[in-house]
C-alpha cells in the first residue's frame, strides 16, 4: 500500500502533486496518489458472466467484493496476453473501492503543475474521454486518468 | 439537539402512528371501550409532555382533540366519521408540526385556531352543558394543582377498569415498571397542569426549570425523572396492548434504542468473522488429528449464534411498514366515494429493516394505486355483479430466499386494450410488437414512466408519475415488481424483495470452471445425469429434459444462462478450481441441481458441485445490478469471490410462463396418488440392466482396491473391520474387477455381513417397488418398472444364502393366486424389508409391524390378516407371549400364526406348538417359509 505524504493532488499552479504512475499497453498513466488506496497483484479474479466487457471480474479486497475494470479495455487498447503479468490499482471514488486492472505499476511520481497540459485537440477518442489532461515528462507523456468517468 | 426532543419526537411520532391506525379501527366499532381509551391516552400524553417542553401550540391542538375524544369516551358525543375525520386532521397538523420542530428546532409559526374551533365546535355541539374547558386550557390551568390531579386520574382509573381484562393480561410484564409510573404520573399531571404553558407569552417550563435557582435543581431533576419514565410507560402500554392482541408484532417492552449505523457495522464485522471462521474451517478440514479442532468448533457455534442474533436485531416484522396504511385506504375511500377494506396477511413476516424502509413508500403509492385505478366504484361493482365493498388484500411471505408481497384487489383488472393504445401512443412498443406480447407482459407497461391510463387525474393517483417509481424504488433494492390481472376480477401486483445482507445456505456448483452459489433454499434435489446412467439428458429438438420420477423436467445448462465460453480476459488466472478440473464435457457426466421458483420446476445443469458453504449475500456493484441472473456475490471461505446465482432470474430468463398453477395441482395430485415410495439402490453388475435393492437393507457402500480381494476355499473374501467378510457375485459369469477400485454393496445382519461386488452404483431413486414380473433366474425376485427402467430387484436373501451356506437355498416358488393379508411382525428392518418383498412377489398383501404392540394396536383398529408371521425375539413382548395373546382374543383367534426365528431348537419348536404357532420357520429359508405359508393357508381353507 503506498501511502500519500500531505501534499495535495490539484493540478493547477506551480506546486507539485504526486501521482501514481502506471502502464497500460505501453502508454504511462498516472492517478492521483491520495486518490490510490492499495496496489497489488492479484490472486483470484473471478469473471462474471453477462457483464459489460470493461468488467473484468470481481475481487476479495480484504473481505470487500470490488468490482474490477480492465483499463485496456476500457480505453480500447489490445487485449492482454493470457497470462502475462497484471497488477490492481484499488481507488476509492465517493466511498465506493474500485479496482483497475492495469500492466504494470511504477513509482510514485512528483510533478510540477507546470508540466501539465489540457488534452491535444488530435488525442484518440477513447483516450481523451478518460483523460484529464497530460504531464510532459522529460522523454515520455504521462496521461492523467480521469477517474470520475472511468468508473 | 436536546436529546430530551430528540426523544420526545420519537416516542411522539411513534405513538402518533399508533393513533391512526386504532382511530380507524375505532371509527369501525365505536363500541370498543378498550381501543377509545387507548387512543385518549396517547394523546394525553402528547399533550402532557408538549405542555412539559414548552410547545404550546402542539399542546394547544392535542388539548381540543383530547377534549373531543373525552366527550366519545364518556359517552357525551355521538362517534360520528366528521369527528373522527377531524381528529385524524388534527393528528396531521400535530405531526406536520412535529416534523418542522425536528428541522428546525422550534415550533413553526402560525396557529391552528381554525381546527382548533372546529374541534371545539365538535365538543360543544350537541352538548350544551360542557362548555367550560373547550376555548382554551386556562381553566385547568387556574385549578389547583390536587384539584387537577384528581380530575385527570379519576378518567383514568375508570378507564383502566373498563378494559380490564385485556390490561391484566399484561399486568405481570408491567408490574415494576408501572408502579413508580403510577406514582409519578400524578406529579406528571400536577407538572403538566400547572405549568403556564398555554397562556400566550408565559416562559414554558423548560424555561423555567432553567431559570430556577441550584436549590430548585434537587427538586427537579427528581420531578424530571419520574415524569420521562411515566412517559413511557403511558407510550409502551398501547404496544403492548398491541401485543396481546397480536403477538409477535410488536417490539418487546424491554427495548433499548440503538442507531442502525451501529447494526449495520456490527453486521458487517460479524459478516467478517463468519468469513474467517469459513477460512479456519476449510484450513482444518485438510488436518488430521489437529489440535485446533476442538476450539474451532466452539468458535463456530458461537458464530452461529452471534450471527443469528445479529440477523434478528434487523429483522423487523414487515407489519410496521402497514402501520400507516389502514388510514391511508380510510382516507382513500371518503376521498374517492369507494367502499374499500383492506386485509393484511402475514404482518409478521420479518425482513431487514433497511429493506423494510425501502419499501414502506413504493407500498403506499401501490395501495393508493390499488383503491384507486384497481376498485370500481360502487355503483359499476354492483352492475357488474360484485358487493359495493371492494377488498385490498396485502399478503407478505417468504419464498426462496425472497420476500413476496402481494397487493391485490378485486377490481376490474388492468384494461389492456387502453394499455396497447397508451403503449403506442408513447412510442414504447409497435403494434406488430404488441401483437406477439402476452397480456401479462402489455401489463407490465404500467411501470414504465409516464404511463398512467387513468382517464382523470386525481389527486390520489393518475399523474403518470408512480408505477415506474415504484419499480425503480424497489429495484434499487434488488427486487422486482410485476403484475397480473384478469380482467373484471381484479389485479395482483407481486413485488419480490431479496433479504439482502442475509446469510444464507448456498450449494456451490462450477460450470465451465467457474463456480456459482445457488441459495440452498430453492434447491430441491441433484440429480447426476450421464449418457450411460439412467438418469440421461435428452433433447426435445434443442430443449434438453430429464426424465424424473417420471415426469419431464425442462433443463437449462449453467453455461448457456451465462453465455460462458473459454475467455481468459485480464490474463489473470481465472478462478482456482478451474486449473484442478479437468473438462468433463467428454463423459457428459452432469449433475442436474433441482429447482424450484414459485411452482415451477426446472433443472440447472452444472459440472461440478461442492459443499454448501454459509455465505454472506453482498450486494453485486451497480453496474452488474441489472444482470438478473445474479441475486449477489460472497467470498468463499477460500477467499475468492464467486457469483450468487438467482434462480426466479434463471427461470424468467427462460420465459417459461413461470407458474403455471393447474400444472402445479395436477402434479401434486399425482403424486398424492402414488402408492407407498421406497428408496431404491440402483447399481449394475454383471450385465447392463439396471439392477436396484431396497436401500434399507444395505448397510454401507464400500470402494475397496480390487487387490484386497483373497480367495479361500473356492469363494471371495475381503477382510473387511477386522473380520473376513464373504464378497458375493452377480452371477457366476459375473467377473470382479482385477485392477482398480471394486465396489460393493455391504449388507449387515447382527452378526454377519457380506458383501455384493457390483460393477457401478448408479443412483438411489424413490419408487413404488412393484415387481411386474417374477423371474425364474436365481438371484432375482423380478423386474420392476424404477425411475422408468425394466430393473431387476435383486432377491438379497438368495445372497446372504450364498454368502452363509447356513442359509438353505429356496428351490421353488409358490405364487398363490388370491392376494391374502399377511402381517409380518418382525423388530429388524432388515427382514421386514427383506421378507416383505419376498411375501410380496409371491402374491401377499404384507403389513408390517415392528413389535408385538403394533401388531396388538392392528387388532384393536379391527384389522384382519388370513395369516400372521411372527418373529420371536423381540424387545419388550416376546413372540411367543404374543402368540398366547393372539390365541385368549376371540378377534385373531383363527388366524394361523407361523413363527419365525434365526434359530430353531427342537425345544422352540415344541414351545411353539404349545402357545398355539402354526409353523417354525427358519428366518432365512424364503422356500420354507412360503411353502408353510401356503400349506398354512390351506389347512386353514379346509377347516372353514
Amino acid at each position: 500500500m503506498k501511502h500519500a505524504d500531505d501534499k495535495g493532488s490539484g493540478l493547477s499552479g506551480s506546486d507539485t502533486a504526486d501521482y501514481v504512475t502506471m502502464s497500460i499497453g505501453g502508454q504511462l498513466f498516472g492517478v492521483p496518489v491520495l486518490q490510490v488506496h492499495d496496489v497489488f497483484s492479484p490472486s483470484k479474479l473471478a469473471h462474471v458472466p453477462m457483464a459489460p466487457p470493461e468488467v473484468a471480474g470481481v475481487l476479495n479486497l480484504r473481505g470487500r467484493i470490488v468490482r474490477a475494470i480492465d483499463m485496456r479495455q476500457r480505453l480500447g487498447y489490445e487485449p492482454r496476453e493470457p497470462g502475462s503479468q497484471v497488477m490492481v490499482v484499488v481507488i476509492e471514488y465517493q466511498g465506493e473501492p474500485y479496482s483497475l486492472l492495469v500492466d504494470s505499476v511504477g513509482e510514485v511520481l512528483s510533478l510540477a503543475g507546470s508540466a501539465f497540459e489540457r488534452n491535444p485537440s488530435n488525442l484518440d477518442s477513447n483516450l481523451r474521454d478518460l483523460s484529464e489532461g497530460i504531464f510532459r515528462l522529460d522523454n515520455k507523456l504521462l496521461v492523467v486518468i480521469a477517474l470520475e468517468r472511468v468508473i | 439537539m436536546d436529546d430530551l426532543l430528540s426523544e420526545f419526537l420519537t416516542e411522539t411520532n411513534e405513538s402518533l402512528d399508533v393513533v391512526d391506525v386504532e382511530l380507524v379501527r375505532f371509527e369501525k366499532k365505536p363500541t370498543d371501550k378498550a381501543v377509545l381509551d387507548n387512543i385518549f391516552r396517547l394523546v394525553h400524553t402528547v399533550k402532557g409532555t408538549c405542555g412539559f417542553l414548552g410547545l404550546p401550540r402542539l399542546e394547544s391542538v392535542a388539548h381540543a382533540s383530547e377534549n373531543v375524544l373525552g366527550k366519545f369516551r364518556d359517552g357525551e358525543l355521538q362517534v360520528s366519521t366528521q369527528a373522527v375525520s377531524l381528529i385524524l386532521k388534527s393528528i396531521d397538523a400535530i405531526k406536520s408540526i412535529l416534523a418542522e420542530l425536528e428541522a428546525n428546532e422550534a415550533e413553526p409559526e402560525g396557529n391552528d385556531k381554525e381546527l382548533i374551533d372546529q374541534l371545539n365546535e365538535i365538543a360543544s355541539g350537541k352538548i350544551v352543558e360542557a362548555a367550560p374547558p373547550v376555548k382554551q386550557p386556562e381553566p385547568v390551568k387556574s385549578e389547583t394543582i390536587l384539584a387537577a390531579t384528581e380530575k385527570k386520574t379519576a378518567p383514568k382509573e375508570a378507564a383502566s377498569d373498563t378494559f380490564a381484562d385485556g390490561e391484566r393480561k399484561i399486568e405481570p410484564v408491567l408490574g415494576r415498571a408501572l408502579l413508580p409510573g403510577k406514582v409519578s404520573m400524578e406529579d406528571l399531571e400536577a407538572a403538566f397542569n400547572a405549568a403556564p404553558a398555554p397562556e400566550a407569552g408565559a416562559p414554558p417550563v423548560s424555561e423555567s426549570v432553567r431559570d430556577d435557582a441550584v436549590a430548585e435543581a434537587e427538586d427537579h431533576s427528581i420531578e424530571e425523572e419520574p415524569i420521562r419514565s411515566a412517559g413511557k410507560e403511558a407510550n409502551q402500554s398501547p404496544d403492548q396492548d398491541a401485543a396481546v392482541k397480536n403477538p409477535g408484532s410488536s417490539i418487546a417492552n424491554q427495548s433499548v434504542r440503538v442507531t442502525v449505523d451501529l447494526l449495520e457495522h456490527l453486521m458487517t464485522m460479524v459478516s467478517e468473522l463468519v468469513l474467517t471462521r469459513n477460512q479456519l474451517m476449510q484450513i482444518v478440514r485438510d488436518q488430521e488429528d489437529s489440535e485446533f479442532k476442538g476450539p474451532l468448533q466452539r468458535l463456530n457455534l458461537v458464530t452461529t449464534e452471534l450471527q443469528e442474533g445479529v440477523m434478528e436485531t434487523r429483522m423487523q416484522p414487515i407489519g410496521n411498514a402497514w402501520q400507516k396504511l389502514p388510514r391511508i385506504v380510510r382516507d382513500l375511500s371518503h376521498e374517492l366515494g369507494k367502499k374499500i377494506e383492506l386485509k393484511t396477511l402475514g404482518a409478521d413476516t420479518e425482513l431487514d429493516r433497511q429493506v423494510l424502509e425501502m419499501i414502506k413508500d413504493p407500498l403506499t403509492h401501490m395501495i393508493r394505486n390499488s383503491a384507486d385505478h384497481g376498485l370500481e366504484q360502487p355503483k359499476k361493482r354492483l352492475a357488474a355483479g360484485k358487493p359495493e365493498l371492494g377488498t385490498i388484500k396485502l399478503n407478505a411471505y417468504h419464498e426462496g430466499g425472497h420476500v413476496i408481497i402481494q397487493i391485490s384487489d378485486d377490481g376490474a383488472g388492468l384494461n389492456i386494450e387502453r394499455i396497447k393504445q397508451k403503449a403506442i401512443s408513447s412510442g414504447v412498443a409497435t403494434e406488430a410488437e404488441l401483437e406477439e406480447m402476452t397480456d401479462q407482459e402489455i401489463g407490465n407497461f404500467i411501470f414504465k414512466a409516464g404511463f398512467s391510463t387513468a382517464e382523470k387525474i386525481t389527486s390520489v393517483s393518475g399523474r403518470g408519475v408512480g408505477m415506474d417509481v415504484v419499480r425503480s424504488n424497489i429495484e434499487k433494492i434488488g427486487g422486482t415488481a410485476d403484475v397480473r390481472s384478469t380482467a373484471g376480477k381484479g389485479s395482483v401486483f407481486t413485488v419480490k424483495i431479496p433479504l439482502t445482507l442475509a446469510i444464507v445456505l448456498a450449494l456451490v456448483v462450477e460450470s465451465y470452471g467457474e463456480r456459482f452459489a445457488i441459495p440452498q433454499i430453492s434447491v430441491i434435489e441433484l440429480v447426476r445425469a450421464s449418457d450411460t446412467s439412467e438418469h440421461k439428458i435428452e433433447q426435445l429438438k434443442s430443449s434438453p429434459v430429464l426424465r424424473l420420477r417420471d415426469q419431464l423436467l425442462p433443463l437449462v445448462y449453467l453455461s448457456d444462462v451465462l453465455r460462458m465460453k473459454r475467455k481468459n480476459p485480464a490474463g489473470v488466472s481465472e478462478e482456482a478450481s478451474g486449473s484442478d478440473t479437468p473438462q468433463t464435457n467428454a463423459g457428459k457426466d452432469d449433475f442436474v441441481v433441482v429447482t424450484q421458483v414459485g411452482e415451477f420446476r426446472f433443472g440447472i445443469v452444472v459440472e461440478r458441485v461442492f459443499d454448501t458453504e454459509e455465505i454472506v449475500v453482498k450486494p453485486v456493484a451497480p453496474i452488474l445490478r441489472n444482470i438478473s441472473v445474479f441475486s449477489g456475490n460472497t467470498i468463499l471461505g477460500d477467499g475468492s469471490v464467486i457469483m450468487i446465482l438467482d434462480p426466479n432470474g434463471i427461470a424468467n430468463m427462460y420465459g417459461n410462463n413461470a407458474a403455471d398453477p393447474d400444472e402445479a395441482a395436477a402434479e401434486a395430485v399425482t403424486v398424492s396418488e402414488t402408492d407407498k415410495k421406497v428408496s431404491l439402490l440402483v447399481f449394475k453388475a454383471g450385465d447392463d440392466t439396471p439392477k436396484a435393492a431396497p436401500l434399507s437393507l444395505i448397510a454401507r457402500l464400500e470402494e475397496l482396491d480390487s487387490k484386497c480381494v483373497e480367495t479361500s476355499n473356492g469363494r471371495d473374501m475381503i477382510q473387511y473391520r477386522g473380520q473376513l467378510m464373504p464378497l458375493v457375485r452377480m452371477s457366476d459369469s459375473h467377473t470382479l474387477k482385477t485392477e482398480g477400485q471394486q465396489q460393493m454393496l455391504v449388507f449387515a445382519d447382527e452378526t454377519r455381513t457380506m458383501g455384493l461386488a457390483v460393477d457401478s452404483i448408479i443412483d438411489i431413486v424413490e419408487d413404488v417397488l412393484k415387481i411386474e414380473i417374477t423371474s425364474e433366474v436365481t438371484g432375482v425376485m423380478g423386474t420392476a418398472v424404477i425411475a422408468g427402467h425394466a430393473t431387476d430387484v435383486i432377491d438379497v436373501s438368495r445372497y446372504l444364502v450364498v454368502a452363509f451356506p447356513d442359509w438353505f437355498e429356496e428351490s421353488r416358488k409358490t405364487r398363490i393366486k388370491t392376494p391374502r393379508n399377511v402381517l409380518l411382525i418382525d423388530d429388524s428392518p432388515f427382514f421386514r424389508n427383506m421378507l416383505g418383498p419376498v411375501l410380496g412377489a409371491a402374491g401377499y398383501k404384507v403389513t408390517t409391524a415392528e413389535n408385538a404392540d403394533q401388531a396388538l394396536t392392528l387388532r384393536e383398529d379391527g384389522v384382519l390378516f388370513d395369516v400372521i408371521i411372527s418373529d420371536i425375539e423381540m424387545p419388550g413382548m416376546n413372540g411367543f407371549e404374543l402368540a398366547s395373546l393372539i390365541k385368549a382374543d376371540v378377534r385373531w383367534q383363527d388366524t394361523p400364526i407361523v413363527a419365525i426365528s434365526s434359530h430353531g431348537t427342537p425345544d422352540d419348536f415344541e414351545r411353539g406348538r404349545q402357545v398355539g404357532f402354526s409353523d417354525y420357520v427358519i428366518k432365512m429359508d424364503r422356500g420354507a417359509l412360503l411353502r408353510s405359508l401356503t400349506e398354512t393357508l390351506a389347512v386353514k381353507g379346509a377347516a372353514i
